[in-house]
């Protein structure tokens, strides 16, 4: 088969290949845990918890945004290349949130 | 030769292999290799997206910890209410516009564009009712810079009345409070405005079958970018809204 026929079957194909197809079901289970995990960081804003407020919201908030990246942004079924590519922003984002909170809380040490 | 020339010309590599689908560019090999790349792109530029918002993340955590009992009487203003119906839209918004990718895969055209359609309308309801609540603000002077009195804060009415008065220095903080409030979600809001703007493109263009003819690369990057900003929502709805609740 020349390469041109190649092309051609692959363009009346859906763009993926099947089992990178995402189904409705899954779409679905996620849906609902991200209205649960809604629900819970609601609740849990209630409960008196002191500065574990602020991390048990922001944990739940950390596990929806994986979720949403996961599953309905598709990267769990994506080329390396793309999960390389998510993972260095994060990665990077996270070293200079780190960095700027360190400086911040360091700038005053042992004057407080 | 100029630039223009070239493009208008048949070039020499046409006549070796048989045309190509209009959805194909030339350069690609494969829809798949097309794709790889359009959504390699599309990532690049979310992560510019991420290192932005997160600039306006650090700058609310900073001041959070400097000013945290106006930071606390700020956030008490919310409707958590409000806050919790916006997140459930948001979030069905995003589940729509995932399955209206998913029926661009299938190639299925009318059940694209009611997913579309589906999107730009909770994406409507999400700015209506992000609308009232700035609306609120207006009403309670709480907009910094052009509506703001520190009334409720050094004299909190009888509906706020376990919290404690705050002093006027202190008083005067909310400001940032509220400025970072409108910073984040107006700039949020935007984003909502940009991506229900696209919709409307895209629905029209779906609509003549343009993503389940050719290639729907355009529709992946789309709901790319619209579960991008949901995720923003996921994080300033319990960082404005709730984690202040008990002090």
């Amino acid at each position: 088969m020349s390469e041109h026929k190649v092309n051609e079957v692959l363009d009346t194909e859906p763009t993926h290949h099947s089992e990178h197809i995402v189904g409705p079901k899954v779409y679905g289970v996620i849906f609902g845990a991200l209205l649960f995990f809604t629900g819970l960081t609601v609740a849990a804003s209630y409960v008196e918890m002191y500065v574990f407020n602020a991390v048990v919201a922001l944990a739940i908030a950390c596990i929806k945004a994986v979720l949403v990246i996961l599953f309905f942004m598709h990267v769990k079924y994506s080329s390396r290349l793309t999960k390389l590519t998510v993972a260095a922003g994060f990665f990077t984002f996270i070293v200079l949130i780190t960095m700027s909170m360190t400086d911040y809380i360091s700038r005053a040490w042992g004057l407080w | 030769m100029d630039s223009q020339a070239i493009a208008t010309q048949p070039t020499p590599g046409h006549e070796e292999h048989q045309a190509h689908p209009p959805h194909l560019r030339h350069h690609f090999a494969t829809v798949e290799q097309q794709r790889e790349t359009a959504s390699f792109g599309m990532w690049l530029f979310l992560l510019t997206e991420i290192m932005f918002f997160g600039g306006l993340f650090t700058a609310y955590l900073i001041y959070r910890n400097w000013y945290y009992p106006a930071f606390v009487a700020g956030s008490h203003q919310l409707s958590i209410f409000l806050g919790t119906l916006n997140t459930a839209v948001l979030i069905c918004s995003s589940f729509t516009m995932a399955m209206g990718v998913h029926a661009a895969e299938l190639r299925k055209r009318k059940e694209l564009v009611g997913w579309l359609l589906a999107t730009i309308f909770l994406g409507c309801v999400f700015l209506g009712i992000k609308a009232d609540e700035y609306h609120e603000k207006w009403e309670k002077h709480h907009v910094p810079g052009l509506n703001f009195s520190v009334q409720d804060f050094t004299h909190p009415s009888v509906k706020y009345k376990e919290e404690p008065p705050l002093p006027l220095d202190m008083a005067e903080k909310t400001q940032v409070y509220f400025s970072l409030y409108f910073a984040m979600t107006g700039m949020h809001a935007l984003h909502m405005i940009i991506g229900v703007s696209i919709l409307l493109i895209l629905v029209v263009r779906a609509w003549a079958g343009a993503y389940t003819t050719g290639h729907m690369t355009t529709i992946e990057n789309f709901g790319l970018y619209w579960h991008f900003v949901d995720i923003v929502w996921i994080f300033l709805f319990p960082l404005l809204y709730l984690i202040s609740r008990h002090q």
